[in-house]
């Protein structure tokens, strides 16, 4: 199998910065450590880490036989072990029995509905150099970042579409999209929207209890690679660089006072079995020290970006995908399932009668564009996007597929407190 | 008068030490809460008994 | 057979090779000996009582040495009152155990969780290794845990009444959820119903009126004995699976998927 190819130089970058550039690629050694904190970064004294870690290590999936996975789908509880067999390749040949299970788990716990939601980035400027990423700070893009007056006119545009949750999102630059820029989207978000989530930098304690405060009640981190040796290796500049911080924000934020926290790897990145055991364990720890919150996790995989169109989701096709998904479901029958818009149109109306409970629409992951994708009506510039998208529907279309497909539909139904 | 487990008796004057021992309460395993302290038994001696005081002295038993 | 081995039940730092835990209660002091020796207990539960002076025996007389002694605080009817006794209790010098019960109710001799958790955080500051009886509630066994809980004791059934397990369903979240040991106590009436308790995942189980109001007390210890190895075993074994009647009839669900 090739692996992607993920270095893409710019002829617009400055001869110094292509020689950082280059210099933080090819030599390990300039690179700062990815468990050594920057000033002013909160440290939490939890256990969590180095159990998910340990348990990923140890995990070797060829380990599992047909006969472990006969028997994680015979019990009525799935086990960790349980769902480490569902996740080995041992399971693949039970792929449609996976699903029966996992549709059965989802019904009991979410009944037949699935929750639509939009995504909504605001700016685009990073500061990391995340080789993978559409947004990454060496990557010659056109950047943006909307004002006050943009966010409030983007988000009555979507209002106006119907949705009732909005998810938020900027690139990850402190600098341009400071803490107080986020609080006064998210005060604006209140407004139009009954629930607002987060997909933004790791924070400390105290800034995830500012956001609350503000209106966001939902954070989302991907921590993309729970393998450190393959993480370093990806994020070569930036505060995202450090992994622990990264690992322990979800605690935060649910310290902070938020009412839930959405994991994920991107799948493609390392080992995907492993990264997805380690998500899922993730979840499962800290459900039982914060048995409160909500969980939600999402399963992108890896998409093409601008200047880079040949990255593909490595040895992860729609079946594994599926596996990972359904073994997500029996093991965490609780969790949120999102399924975005990385994902075909065919992938997405399968996977939500099995398993997903969270389909985003109407998406654009490009800044300040979704007039011009909901109307085809062209103001101004646009920001360039974070990835390709592979289904573009509506809400509109959406909600009508979803329902097409025996589901019901939902935009809210939440109390925010 | 002093109290002890729920009785009045006649022990003013004298240490708590001397008060089991004549009770017949040498040799057992019991505790004692003197006005609601807990006394080890080496403080039994020392512990003078005063009219008003209450004690209570308790034992194992059968218990699920 | 190596997993039965080295499997113990761990409490506050001290292993136990035996999951039963025997009361003492309403049988006489010539048969506790017998009954801890036939039921293989290492531990076994005392009340603390007002001493009488025309009692002439001694319940520790009666219970074999190296068994680890664990006094409840029956009789208490809110924290402070359990605190006193259990403090009475380590007084006499028979280590740091203690089996917290708490009732406000004299019909049903339901325990009272929310002052059962008060006593818990305040018996555990001081050292005590604490083992709450209780309602099986997921929240309140989680504030146990936070208070600083040994273990969790839910009941079975109303305390006394051989009832089996008629709070299966509420047992079996504790048993999944909390991290520490679940000691099944009262309303376990038979050995089947500990030994199912047991295959559940149960640490443990605490049985007294099961064997006071048995035909022949040993014998019937020795059959709780044999059944709660039998559960341990089963649950350790992984039990097998059940066949349901009948296919679900369902369109095949992973027909979209490519590549």
């Amino acid at each position: 199998m090739a692996e992607n190819n993920f270095l893409v130089d710019s002829a617009r970058l400055g001869e110094r910065a292509l020689q950082r550039k280059h210099e933080l690629e090819n030599n390990p050694a300039s690179r700062r450590s990815p468990l050594a904190y920057f000033p002013g970064m909160e440290q939490l004294d939890s256990p969590v880490e180095e159990a998910v870690l340990q348990e990923m290590e140890d995990y070797d999936c060829s380990r599992y036989t047909a006969v472990d996975v006969r028997r994680a789908l015979a019990h009525q509880n799935c086990s960790r072990e349980d769902f480490k067999a569902l996740l080995s390749p041992a399971a693949a040949p039970f792929l449609e029995e996976m699903a029966q299970r996992a549709q059965r788990e989802t019904s009991r716990h979410f009944g037949n509905t699935v929750y639509l939601f939009t995504p909504l980035y605001i700016a685009n400027y990073c500061e990391n150099y995340c080789v993978y990423c559409g947004f990454n700070c060496y990557n010659d893009i056109r950047r943006l970042q909307l004002d006050e007056a943009q966010i409030e006119h983007e988000m009555q545009v979507i209002a106006a579409s119907g949705m009732e949750e909005i998810l938020l999102l900027t690139g990850e630059s402190q600098q341009k999209s400071n803490l107080e820029y986020i609080g006064k989207a998210c005060k604006l978000a209140r407004k139009y929207f009954r629930n607002v989530g987060l997909e933004i930098y790791p924070v400390n304690t105290e800034d995830y209890r500012y956001l609350h405060a503000c209106g966001a009640d939902y954070v989302t981190v991907f921590q993309e690679t729970y393998n450190l040796e393959q993480y370093e290796k990806l994020h070569l500049l930036g505060h995202k660089r450090v992994f622990p911080y990264r690992f322990a924000a979800q605690e935060r934020a649910l310290r902070g006072g938020m009412r839930g926290v959405g994991f994920s790897a991107l799948l493609g990145l390392s080992d995907f079995r492993k990264d997805a055991l380690a998500t899922a364990l993730h979840v499962w720890y800290l459900q039982r020290r914060y048995p409160w919150a909500e969980f939600s996790l999402s399963c992108p995989r890896l998409r093409p970006i601008v200047n880079n169109d040949k990255i593909t989701p490595q040895g992860i096709g729609e079946r594994e995908l599926c596996q990972v998904l359904c073994a997500y479901r029996i093991f965490l029958p609780f969790a949120g399932i999102t399924v975005s818009s990385r994902e075909t149109a065919s992938f997405r109306n399968g996977i939500a009668r099995i398993c997903a409970t969270k389909i985003s629409a109407g998406v654009s992951t490009g800044i300040g564009d979704h007039e011009e994708k909901y109307d085809g009506h062209q103001e101004g510039k646009a920001g360039d996007e974070q990835f390709a998208i592979a289904d573009s529907r509506s809400i509109t279309a959406m909600y009508a597929d979803m329902s097409g497909e025996g589901l019901q539909p939902v935009l809210n139904d939440y109390v925010y407190v | 008068m002093i109290r002890i487990n729920g009785r009045q008796e006649k022990a003013a004057g004298k240490s708590l030490a001397d008060w089991l021992c004549q009770a017949g309460y040498s040799g057992r395993m019991i505790a004692v809460e003197y006005n609601g302290e807990i006394i080890s038994a080496e403080q039994y001696p020392q512990v003078s008994l005063h009219d008003g005081d209450v004690v209570e002295i308790v034992c194992f038993m059968g218990g699920g | 057979m190596e997993k039965m081995m080295d499997d113990c039940l761990e409490l506050g730092g001290q292993r136990f090779h035996s999951r039963f835990i025997l009361g003492s209660g309403k049988y006489s002091l010539q048969l506790i000996e017998a009954a801890v020796q036939d039921a293989g207990a290492e531990i076994v539960t005392l009340a603390v009582r007002r001493a009488n002076t025309q009692d002439k025996e001694n319940i520790l007389d009666y219970i074999p040495k190296g068994v680890t002694l664990l006094p409840n605080t029956s009789g208490a009817r809110n924290a402070e009152e359990a605190v006193r006794i259990a403090r009475l209790a380590r007084a006499m010098g028979c280590g740091d155990f203690v089996k917290i019960e708490i009732m406000r109710d004299s019909k049903y001799l339901l325990p009272d969780n929310g002052e059962t958790v008060k006593a818990t955080e305040m018996l555990a500051k001081e050292g005590f290794i604490v083992l709450p009886y209780m309602y099986p509630d997921l929240n309140v066994a989680r504030e146990l845990v936070s208070a600083g809980a040994a273990a969790v004791m839910p009941l079975a059934a109303p305390i006394g009444s051989n009832k089996g397990l008629a709070t299966k369903e509420f047992i079996q979240i504790l048993i999944d959820e909390i991290d520490l040991p679940v000691i099944v106590d009262a309303g376990i009436g038979a050995p089947s119903q500990a030994c199912e308790a047991m295959e559940m995942g149960a640490a443990a189980i605490m049985a007294n009126t099961a064997l006071a109001t048995a035909g022949n007390l040993p014998l019937m210890a020795a059959a709780f004995k044999e059944a709660i190895v039998a559960g341990r075993k089963a649950y350790l074994a992984g039990l097998g699976r059940v066949l349901t009647r009948g296919a679900e009839a369902s369109d095949p669900l992973t027909g979209f998927l490519h590549d």
